[in-house]
């Protein structure tokens, strides 16, 4: 087993959980490991480290180990943990403000997939204002490398009447480009 | 009563039923709905999961939208777009900051918002009741399936509902004629969008749902989110190919089985497009 000293993790990594804390507005110090949100946390199985470890990490300044977690990228929302949770902490939430902070470093570890989803799925909100299901489909499976991924519900989708083959364009396009524009500039 | 309308992308897409059998029960129900004029997507998972500006500035510009169309009240049938849309109006008369940066990033001043955000069980739910039943859904008995984005964090959306043990798609089946079975499954997670990045935990919560449904003896399951419809309905043959299982259980938003027992014909109801039929089941039923 590695052992760690706490006490310099903590030291070193103090500005960012400071930085954690005041953009999710959540306190990971107040878990008391109760384990309520592991129990309870539907895609447990899938991650490295289950939701009660990722706040042990953090009360010990595990920063880095959190940050290229496989975790904050398979979490999918649900809140329930948050709405469980007995000391009032939105899991959730720190989850999400930690995936945002990892997308922002460029940390993305086994998460290429995800990498990828998002990356194509704003980029298709920033040319067209709306999603265009096939492009995300393909530009989805080109990225990850999985070209077969759901191309055995394509033809029933497309034959349901449920697929548009071509984008659509809204027409306040000129705001969302001013709205992406900003988001680039302040840097969120 | 005029309703402010967000189909979001999905609703034009993949979960055009749902949209369908909202504009088939809506009208006789006394709700006039208004589209949102120009409406975009609202980020979905992938902008909160990146940012934290575009994830309030887009749905916010909806509701602006919105707001100027003079109606009382705004849904967006999708939960996780509901769940956006509430939070960026909260912001938005909450959080100077963020207001700020939107004016900003527009160039526009923008006052407090009005215009009540609510889910769709909320929009039906005192506005059904048993006089507008014509034909009552005898026989049939379901699983209500909530999933997680409606009825949670409790706190944050203030929906009625109790958040492990929600009853409100149980008191709209109750007056549709329909028996609502109880089960342990109603407010699991499906997954939701991680049927693009990660198929394993869909597949694997969506046999866990559908075995349970199935055991508890339900004919078919009842959903209110786009989501958990599409991961139980478009997936249940993924399901069945991946887990060996035979499961074939109809998917149906509820809205479609209010629009039956108000008597509209199953054909304005968007049957034809869910993947598992549920036509021969309504049939044996003699309720098609
Ligand atoms: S439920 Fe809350 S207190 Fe309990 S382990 Fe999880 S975060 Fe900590
Ligand atoms: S929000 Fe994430 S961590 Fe919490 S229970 Fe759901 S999947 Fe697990």
């Amino acid at each position: 087993m590695r052992e760690i000293n706490v006490t310099q993790k903590l030291e070193k990594s103090k500005d960012f959980l400071r930085k954690l804390q005041e953009e999710s507005g959540q306190d990971p110090g107040q878990c008391f490991q109760c384990m309520k949100c592991t129990g309870g946390c539907p895609v447990q199985f899938a991650m490295d480290y289950p939701p009660s470890q990722i706040m042990r990490m953090l009360q010990d300044g595990l920063v880095d180990e959190v940050l290229n977690s496989f975790t904050i990228w398979t979490c999918a929302t649900c809140s329930t943990c948050t709405a469980r949770c007995p000391r009032d902490i939105d899991i959730a939430q720190l989850m999400d403000t930690l995936r945002v902070m990892a997308f922002h470093k460029r940390r993305f570890n086994k998460a290429k997939n995800m990498r990828v989803f998002h990356t194509v799925f704003m980029d298709s909100i920033g040319s067209h204002g709306r999603l265009y299901e096939v492009g995300l489909a393909l530009g989805l499976n080109l990225g990850t490398g999985n070209l077969l991924q759901d191309t055995d519900i394509g033809l029933p989708m497309f034959m349901k009447g449920k697929l548009s083959l071509l984008p659509h364009n809204i027409k306040g396009m000129n705001e969302i480009k001013r709205l992406y524009d900003y988001a680039k500039k302040i840097g969120e | 009563m005029k309703l402010s309308y967000y189909p979001g992308c999905g609703l034009s897409g993949s979960s055009k039923e749902l949209d369908i059998s909202v504009k088939a029960i809506s009208g006789p129900l006394g709700i006039d709905i208004v589209e949102v004029p120009d409406w975009n997507c609202c980020g979905g998972t992938s902008a909160h999961s990146t940012g934290h500006f575009l994830s309030f500035a887009l749905p916010a510009r909806n509701v602006v939208k919105a707001e100027k169309t003079g109606c009382d009240e705004f849904t967006a049938p999708c939960p996780a777009c509901y769940v956006r849309h509430f939070l960026a109006q909260k912001q938005l008369n909450e959080d100077a900051k963020m207001k700020r940066h939107l004016e900003n990033a527009l160039g526009q001043n923008f006052e407090q918002s009005d215009i009540k955000i609510k889910n769709l069980i909320e929009v039906y739910i005192d506005r059904f009741s048993s006089s507008n039943v014509t034909k009552p859904l005898k026989g049939l008995k379901v699983v209500n399936y909530y999933g997680c984005a409606l009825v949670k964090p409790p706190k944050t959306f203030n929906f009625f509902d109790d958040p492990e043990n929600p009853k409100s798609l149980e008191k709209i089946m109750d007056t549709c004629g329909a028996e609502s079975i109880e089960w342990p499954y109603k407010t699991e997670c499906c997954g939701a969008s991680l049927c693009f990045t990660n198929q394993d935990v869909v597949w694997k919560n969506g046999r866990d749902i559908l075995q349970v449904a199935k055991d508890s003896g339900a004919q078919a399951i009842v959903v209110a989110c786009t989501m958990c419809q599409m991961n139980l309905d478009m997936r249940q043959a993924q399901i069945n190919k991946k887990y060996k299982t035979n499961f074939n259980i109809p998917v149906m938003y509820f809205t479609q089985l209010m629009g039956l027992a108000m008597g509209i014909p199953a054909d304005r109801l968007g049957f034809d497009k869910l993947y598992v039929d549920a036509k021969p089941l309504l049939h044996s039923l003699k309720l098609l």
